[in-house]
């Protein structure tokens, strides 16, 4: 059996995983203060009466590095910086303990300028004398030659509590990148830290020796022992979980669209021959541009709840929600009551649903059916659009070799996967996703990984 | 976040699976640390610094600006498309106003090709930059174009093609012929008959460095510049008066072309030669970008920048101010030039001999040019490659007057299909290009 464990900022969600699909879920609330306790509480949970002996393995994912990051609440950290020529690297600054030293090295990996190990010193000084106890060494092109930043390091020696190198953490050329991300380890180790602890003492008390893994936001995992290395390749694993979750019923070949259509968003992937497209350059948090390697995913502000107005004469669909659909008794009209009002979609109260649209029909000047459909039409088109929009991206990406432009092919996706859909087989497949995805997202039922409740429906 | 202050399109494609021989300067490896330095500063992620994706140029694009012989197909490789396709991508995104300013880095370069093209010589096959200037004319009716070559050789292909257009202002900052491949470029070089003064020569003696190219960007290329009133500039960005280029003798820095671009503010820059691939490109290549970009490049220097080391002698300050102050009288007087260029003649004709040093091609040239007050004037080209073919061309320019249209029709009618192996026809005023042969 399989224990997956997700660590969330509010809330702790644990499931067991057998051969027969899942066992047991469980959610406990997380107390940030006391990770230990929370994790153990979920595992003597999920665990209860279970031989540990058919426990084979964990696998975990947390927001809590995510939720640091985007919420500013990271500690103060120190970062050592030797640029060379180039872009001012003031441009690139961190924070207050952000320090440029001497010392170059240029495309080549060969050394243009070297260090100076009095000035490095006198930095570690002040670095200490604010307190500071996590720092990130950054230098450019040392994912070609890495002798400064070793060369800081080494002058760093264990002062501090942890040290992160530029070109450990990722070998793709790009600077201002590699100060980011570096520096974004630096910032949540603590929480990764305690978060590591947690589990590993946990698991301990409850005498598990399991292999564990880690999700990260390209759709692999690592050993969770490398994590501690590696704290901010954590961050939002989520988006890419789902995707991945869809991997195991894509068509193993051709191109697919996965669009998960949910309450408030729609998020979308692109599978080819069954591996989802990576995104070129690494992950964006917050204001943060990092070298993360992450999937291509783009996530709208249109889901089966979210806010229909009239602006002007015009239908606007989001990118806010407020509730729940009429029909479910919340406060404003959503395509989700579109959808009943149009008679695709089962459950709920179509008297409430009506009554929602009246007003903006009256304010289109239609009736109520037509108004729906035009909701419906609208919603459905917006998200077909980006769709569309995120494939020309995709193949508008540069190549730079004569055989790739002439040969390189493009993209289109010949299936297009709904999750959440049993679609039957509707030539009008835009309603069809959405009806489907909605009417789960409504009642709760998020469909488990064993038992796919939903599936992918192919559609050339 | 950073932000750029111009808006600014890069078209970045290096080829990196072409070159003319594997030895040869111009191959796979030449962009690449450009590539590496660019990548590594994260310029790209800029706000306001966007990269696309060349697009191809289409048959009729090259045909616009050049006679292929024997046709297209023996002329153009599949990198040649691309490199055009990616100066008319990046003209497209400027005029479309996508953008601000844009910067193709493309290779292959092409400012030595000029309007009959029988084989590639100094490099180039096709004029990258007229392929573009006279696409955007013909798609966003561009009329008035200056072009700045600051490329070290004279960019001798660009001022043929445009030896006999007033419309056309041509530049061209080099190192002097006597001492640099192509060995042309002198301030007596002013344009064709009906264009005098149209095409500008400021040959530099070596060893030329910031101050002087700077001086002649000042003092000279602005002025005509602010005179000539061109709707869109265009800088063939050849990298190759650097210090440490292999193949020239010039002192110029990373720090220099940046300034330079900075002062030209040019619509579109396209890339031209610059061969010292390590020690300069990497850091001309994002100094222009930057500048372009109106951003800070002040820190953008070669590790072994040295002003004090590449300053110029007084003798080579002086050459350049009286070189400069020549220009500009030439400049001002360029209506009397013009007449009496003219003269009373109805046709003017002259004989060229073209060597093609890439591809060890000779050809001979005789042009006619029909005299006109009112357009660039009917242009007959009779040009013969050694042991290759026999060509008759007849070009109408594009804003041809009705007396230029009828003449360059007449001469395609009536060309001799037992004399030549192709005739063609460049109608620039139709926008039709035709050609014919004998039957085999």
């Amino acid at each position: 059996m399989i224990i997956g464990l997700d660590v969330g900022g509010t809330h702790t969600d644990v499931v067991l995983l057998g051969k027969e699909g899942l066992v047991r879920q469980i959610k406990v609330s997380t107390n940030p203060s006391d990770l230990f306790a929370t994790v153990l509480n979920g595992l003597e949970k999920i665990t209860e009466d279970v031989d540990p002996g058919r426990i084979q393995r964990a696998v975990l994912s947390t927001t809590l590095a995510t939720n640091r990051i985007v919420q500013q609440r990271m500690p103060e950290v120190g970062m050592i910086i030797s640029a060379g020529p180039g872009m001012d690297p003031e441009l690139f600054r961190t924070g207050p303990h952000y320090h440029v030293v001497k010392g170059g090295i240029d495309h080549r990996g060969r050394e243009i300028a070297a260090i100076d190990a009095d000035e490095i010193h006198k930095v570690v000084d002040v670095l200490e004398k604010k307190g500071i106890r996590y720092v990130g060494v950054v230098s450019k092109f040392s994912v070609r030659n890495p002798a400064h930043e070793l060369a800081i390091a080494e002058i760093l020696g264990k002062r501090f509590e942890k040290v992160f190198l530029g070109h450990r953490i990722s070998g793709a050329l790009n600077f201002p990148r590699r100060i980011a991300t570096t520096f974004l380890n630096a910032s949540v180790y603590p929480i990764h830290k305690d978060f590591f602890e947690a589990v590993v003492k946990s698991l301990a008390q409850k005498g598990l020796k399991l292999p564990i893994r880690i999700l990260k936001p390209d759709g692999g995992n690592m050993r969770f022992a490398s994590s501690i290395d590696y704290p901010a390749q954590t961050v939002l694993s989520g988006p890419a979980a789902s995707v991945m979750g869809s991997v195991a019923f894509a068509p193993q070949s051709d191109t697919c669209m996965v669009m998960d259509i949910g309450g408030t968003t729609t998020d979308m992937a692109m599978l080819v021959n069954g591996v989802p497209v990576l995104d070129p350059a690494g992950i964006k948090i917050g204001e943060h541009k990092t070298l993360i390697r992450s999937l291509d995913t783009i996530s709208i502000g249109i889901g089966g709840d979210s806010v229909v107005r009239v602006v002007d004469g015009k239908i606007h669909i989001g990118p806010d929600r407020m509730g729940v659909a009429m029909a479910y008794g919340g406060p404003v009209p959503t395509p989700t009551d579109a959808i009943f009002i149009l008679g695709i979609g089962e459950g709920g109260d179509l008297e409430k649903a009506r009554a929602g649209m009246k007003a903006l029909a009256d304010e289109l000047q239609v009736d109520v059916q037509t108004a729906a459909q035009q909701v419906f039409d609208q919603a459905c088109q917006t998200i077909l659009n980006e769709a569309g929009a995120m494939v020309e991206r995709i193949n508008a990406k540069p190549v730079y070799t004569v055989h790739e432009l002439w040969e390189g092919s493009r993209l289109q996706p010949r299936h297009y996967m709904v999750l959440g859909g049993p679609a039957p087989g509707s030539p009008r497949v835009s309603r069809v996703w959405a009806t489907a995805r909605w009417k789960w997202c409504r009642a709760g039922r998020w469909p488990t990984p064993s038992v796919p409740a939903w599936r992918g429906q192919r559609v050339r | 976040m950073l932000r750029a202050r111009n808006k600014t399109g890069l078209v970045f494609f290096p080829a990196f699976d072409w070159a003319i021989s594997p030895t040869h300067p111009e191959r796979e490896e030449r962009l690449l640390y450009t590539q590496d330095q660019v990548f590594e500063e994260g310029i790209l992620d800029i706000e306001g610094i966007i990269e696309y994706k060349p697009d191809l140029v289409t048959k009729k694009d090259v045909q616009r600006v050049h006679f292929c012989v024997p046709d297209l197909w023996a002329v153009m490789t599949e990198s040649h498309f691309i490199s055009a396709g990616g100066a008319k991508t990046i003209a497209m995104a400027v005029m479309e106003k996508q953008v601000d300013c844009g910067f193709a880095l493309v290779r292959p370069p092409g400012h030595h090709a000029g309007r009959v093209v029988h084989g590639a010589r100094g490099f180039c096959n096709v004029n990258i930059e007229a392929i573009m200037i006279e696409y955007i004319r013909k798609a966003f009716g561009v009329d008035r174009v200056a072009i700045v070559d600051t490329d070290c050789h004279h960019g001798d292909g660009t001022q043929d093609i445009y030896w006999h257009d007033p419309d056309t202002l041509f530049i061209s900052i080099h190192q002097d012929g006597r001492t640099l491949y192509p060995g042309t470029g002198f301030l007596s070089e002013m344009g064709g008959p009906n264009a005098v003064g149209a095409t500008v020569n400021i040959p530099l003696p070596p060893n030329t460095s910031e101050e002087g190219i700077l001086h002649v960007i000042r003092e000279a290329v602005l002025p005509i510049l602010e005179d000539f009133k061109p709707e869109i500039i265009v800088n063939s960005a050849g990298q190759d008066n650097h210090y440490s280029d292999p193949i020239t003798n010039m002192n110029f820095s990373a720090q220099g072309y940046a300034e330079l671009t900075s002062l030209l503010r040019p619509h579109i820059a396209v890339l031209e030669g610059g061969y010292a691939i390590e020690g300069a490109l990497p850091y001309v290549n994002a100094g222009i970008i930057l500048a372009m970009a109106g951003m800070d490049y002040s820190h953008l220097k070669e590790p072994d920048y040295n002003p004090e080391r590449i300053r110029q002698s007084p003798e080579v300050t002086r050459w350049v101010k009286r070189s400069c102050e020549k220009v500009l009288e030439n400049w001002y007087q360029r209506r009397q030039l013009g007449e009496l260029a003219r003269g009373d003649a109805r046709l003017i004709q002259r004989d060229r001999k073209i060597y093609y040093d890439t591809d060890n091609i000779y050809e001979r040239q005789h042009e006619t040019l029909r005299v006109c007050e009112d357009c660039g004037g009917a242009l007959l080209i009779d040009s013969a490659a050694q042991d290759r073919k026999h060509i008759l061309a007849v070009h109408i320019p594009r804003k041809a007057c009705q007396h230029c249209h009828d003449q360059g029709l007449a001469w395609y009618e009536e060309a001799d299909l037992e004399v030549y192996d192709k005739v063609y026809l460049q109608d620039r005023a139709a926008d039709v290009m035709k050609e014919k042969a004998r039957s085999a």
